[in-house]
């Protein structure tokens, strides 16, 4: 068997939330750290689509930050095509890696230079890179590029703002895909869209990951969205993964307490009209979060075991009640 | 029949531009009855909002409510000078926001504006006033709220500032509560504890609920009739099981193949192409029909009026049993475009 195309082992991400030295000094207080990410592990194979779900300060987002390198873990490893993205020793490799990984936000107005061309945004990364001499070729591959995407070459000529959201968006793909990305790490791509032009842009997506064989991951915390999109899923809370497994068996058969809770929650457009277990309370303060399980507080199956010792990522689900068979399976559909 | 609490017939709202006359609300008429809840889904652009505001009166210049009228329990009150309507406000339509942070003041307890806001529409003591305060943050499920009210916004969550607002509009009782995304800025868990509570609110105290939102999950879930709005107008309202489930006018229609669900697998959503019109440049004739698979010549020079369909209303050529060409068009479809760009 082959090595998985992305290894992220143990990520860790501490960030100093203290109060500044002298109000310390002259008000008292310990130093204060909120852990954003704390042991997160998972592999993604190539041409897969791995997801990240999970509630507003989960950590997701920087986990997605970690991965392309925009900020450093404070421990913990990142292995992308075998070249290690965390060892200082693997630096020139690294370099040559980064064209092939690409980022997709969520806010095309904040993500593309309001004052270049959009030609000039998308052949930045083929100019960075040296991937095509010759002013020609490159107009011919913008060109190309924004076909791809579904705009018209005569487009780059235009400043972002003249574009839609969604069509901006596309533009940030394009751009993605100039430096002939191979992994694309996508934060909330679609948050900032309308339902009709957030379906162009999903499908768009899948398009071109069929196409070019892509790899992505994908963050969002829409639970319905990544169920389209994924082909893994790893659901985050309080900066943990609680429960990974395949998109299909997550939904049809979630394990981890808090999954279930989630799933639950979501507004249903099926109108079942089914029996929901009322949800219970709120995201605990991550900089101080609950002892031994974090979800234990709001969690129906919590006893003493789970308020004291950190449950372990095991059979799919960090959860004490599900590795003690406390819980009740619901049967693989 | 009793009488509607709200009810707003043909009712349009223009913004005077240097560039000529936009009209952002062209002929909606609807009707919410006590007890109700009617959602208002669209995409952005669609009027949603703007429906809201005129109702509640803050239309700011350059806009203009430019025609219709607006009743509330059979008294008008689109055409009321600004003192009355300031009364009309807060005391018989309650108003809930999508950010809870900018409808209440940082700087007072919320205890403070919650009795400020009870003394002004009724005729309570301050102790009086209080005691209701803390009974409407109880009723809204906020723990040990006779400690709580004494606490400011910042100290709340999301979830709880919004229920903060929820008890603020409350506060006089009262007969029409507007909800402007009132669950956009929360995370699913929260969300759908809010969602049950303004359902719970409509249910015990017959509260008729305006419910603005673009996420039809929501709506799905606590309206009884939903409208859809695109580029001014309603293309479709109905009971919300008919426009959720079989939905008639081809944007509606489009709109809810576009959503990934949690219940079905499908390899590609279903795509509308092209994106809403500037109000600048809505199309002649149907506003939709530049994007309409079934889309033929009358749609691009007649406006559809809203047709009867069952217990539903639909602004759509197709049901017009009277065009005898309506219904081969109803099977006919045009390709549709690939990738939706508009010029």
């Amino acid at each position: 068997m082959t090595a998985p195309y992305v290894q992220v082992r143990n990520l860790r991400r501490v960030f100093d939330v203290s109060k500044p030295w002298l109000n310390r000094v002259l008000e008292g207080g310990e130093r204060q750290f909120l852990k954003a990410v704390d042991g997160v592990s998972f592999d993604i194979a190539k041409g897969e689509t791995f997801a990240l779900v999970g509630e507003s300060g989960s950590g997701k987002s920087t986990v997605a930050r970690m991965v392309v390198g925009l900020l450093p873990p404070t421990s913990g490893e990142v292995t992308i095509a075998g070249v290690s993205m965390t060892d200082r020793a693997a630096a020139a490799e690294r370099q040559r890696l980064r064209r092939r990984i690409q980022m997709i936000f969520q806010d095309p107005y904040a993500s593309l230079n309001p004052r270049w061309r959009v030609d000039r945004i998308i052949a930045e990364p083929i100019r960075a890179f040296k991937l095509i001499e010759g002013d020609r070729a490159i107009r011919d591959r913008v060109g190309e590029l924004l076909t791809l995407v579904g705009l018209h070459p005569d487009d780059g000529r235009k400043y972002p703002h003249e574009f839609s959201g969604g069509q901006r968006q596309r533009v940030a793909i394009a751009r993605a895909l100039a430096s002939n990305a191979e992994f694309i790490v996508c934060d909330e791509p679609t948050s900032a869209l309308d339902v009709s032009v957030q379906a162009q842009i999903l499908n768009l997506m899948r398009d071109l990951q069929d196409k070019f064989g892509l790899t992505y991951l994908f963050i969002s915390h829409n639970l319905a969205i990544v169920r389209h999109m994924a082909t893994r899923i790893g659901v985050m809370y309080l900066g943990r993964i609680v429960e990974i497994s395949g998109g299909r068996e997550l939904f049809a058969a979630p394990k981890h307490p808090y999954t279930r809770m989630l799933l639950d929650a979501v507004p249903d457009i099926g109108m079942t009209g089914r029996q929901r277990i009322p949800v219970a309370g709120e995201i605990p303060n991550p900089i101080n979060p609950p002892p031994g399980c974090t979800f234990h507080p709001r969690c129906p199956y919590a006893n003493e075991r789970c308020r004291r010792e950190i449950p372990p990522l095991e059979e799919g689900a960090a959860c004490h009640a599900v590795h003690e068979r406390r819980i009740d399976m619901p049967a693989a559909a | 029949m009793t009488e509607p609490v709200l009810s707003v017939r043909d009712l349009r709202v223009e913004f005077v531009t240097r560039r000529g006359v936009l009209k952002a609300i062209d002929g909606v008429s609807f009707d919410i009855a006590k007890g109700e809840v009617l959602g208002v889904v669209g995409e952005s652009g669609a009027g949603k909002s703007v429906t809201g505001s005129a109702i509640i009166g803050l239309i700011d210049p350059p806009g203009r409510i430019a025609g219709g009228e607006i009743w509330l329990s059979g008294s008008r009150i689109d055409n009321l000078p600004p003192e009355e309507m300031r009364k009309v406000r807060g005391k018989r339509i309650g108003m809930i926001f999508q950010d809870p942070l900018t409808s209440l003041n940082p700087l007072y307890r919320i205890g403070e504006q919650l009795v400020e806001t009870i003394q002004t529409h009724t005729d309570l003591s301050a102790s009086a006033a209080r005691r209701r305060a803390i009974e409407l943050l109880a009723e809204v499920g906020i723990p040990a709220p006779e400690r709580r009210i004494d606490g400011y916004p910042h100290e709340f969550s999301g979830g709880m500032r919004q229920r903060v607002v929820i008890a603020l509009a409350l506060c006089a009782e009262p007969e029409l509560i507007i909800a402007d995304e009132p669950t956009t800025a929360l995370d699913v868990s929260v969300q759908a504890q809010i969602i049950a509570l303004l359902k719970r609110l409509g249910r015990e105290r017959g509260t008729a609920i305006m419910l603005i939102t673009h996420d039809m999950g929501v709506i799905a879930e606590t309206a009884d009739r939903v409208a859809v709005m695109y580029a001014g107008r309603i293309a479709e309202i109905g009971p919300v099981r008919d426009v959720v489930q079989n939905p008639l006018h081809p944007y509606a229609r489009g709109l809810m193949g576009a959503i990934p669900t949690l219940a079905q697998d499908a390899d590609r959503l279903v795509q509308i192409p092209g994106s809403m019109p500037r109000l600048s440049a809505i199309p002649p004739g149907c506003p939709f029909h530049p994007r309409c698979p079934h889309a033929w010549e009358r749609c691009t020079v007649d406006r559809p009026a809203p047709l009867p369909h069952g217990a539903s209303q639909v602004a759509c050529h197709l049901y017009d049993r009277n065009d005898p060409t309506a219904e081969a068009h109803q099977r006919m479809t045009h390709p549709p475009a690939e990738e939706g760009v508009a010029a």
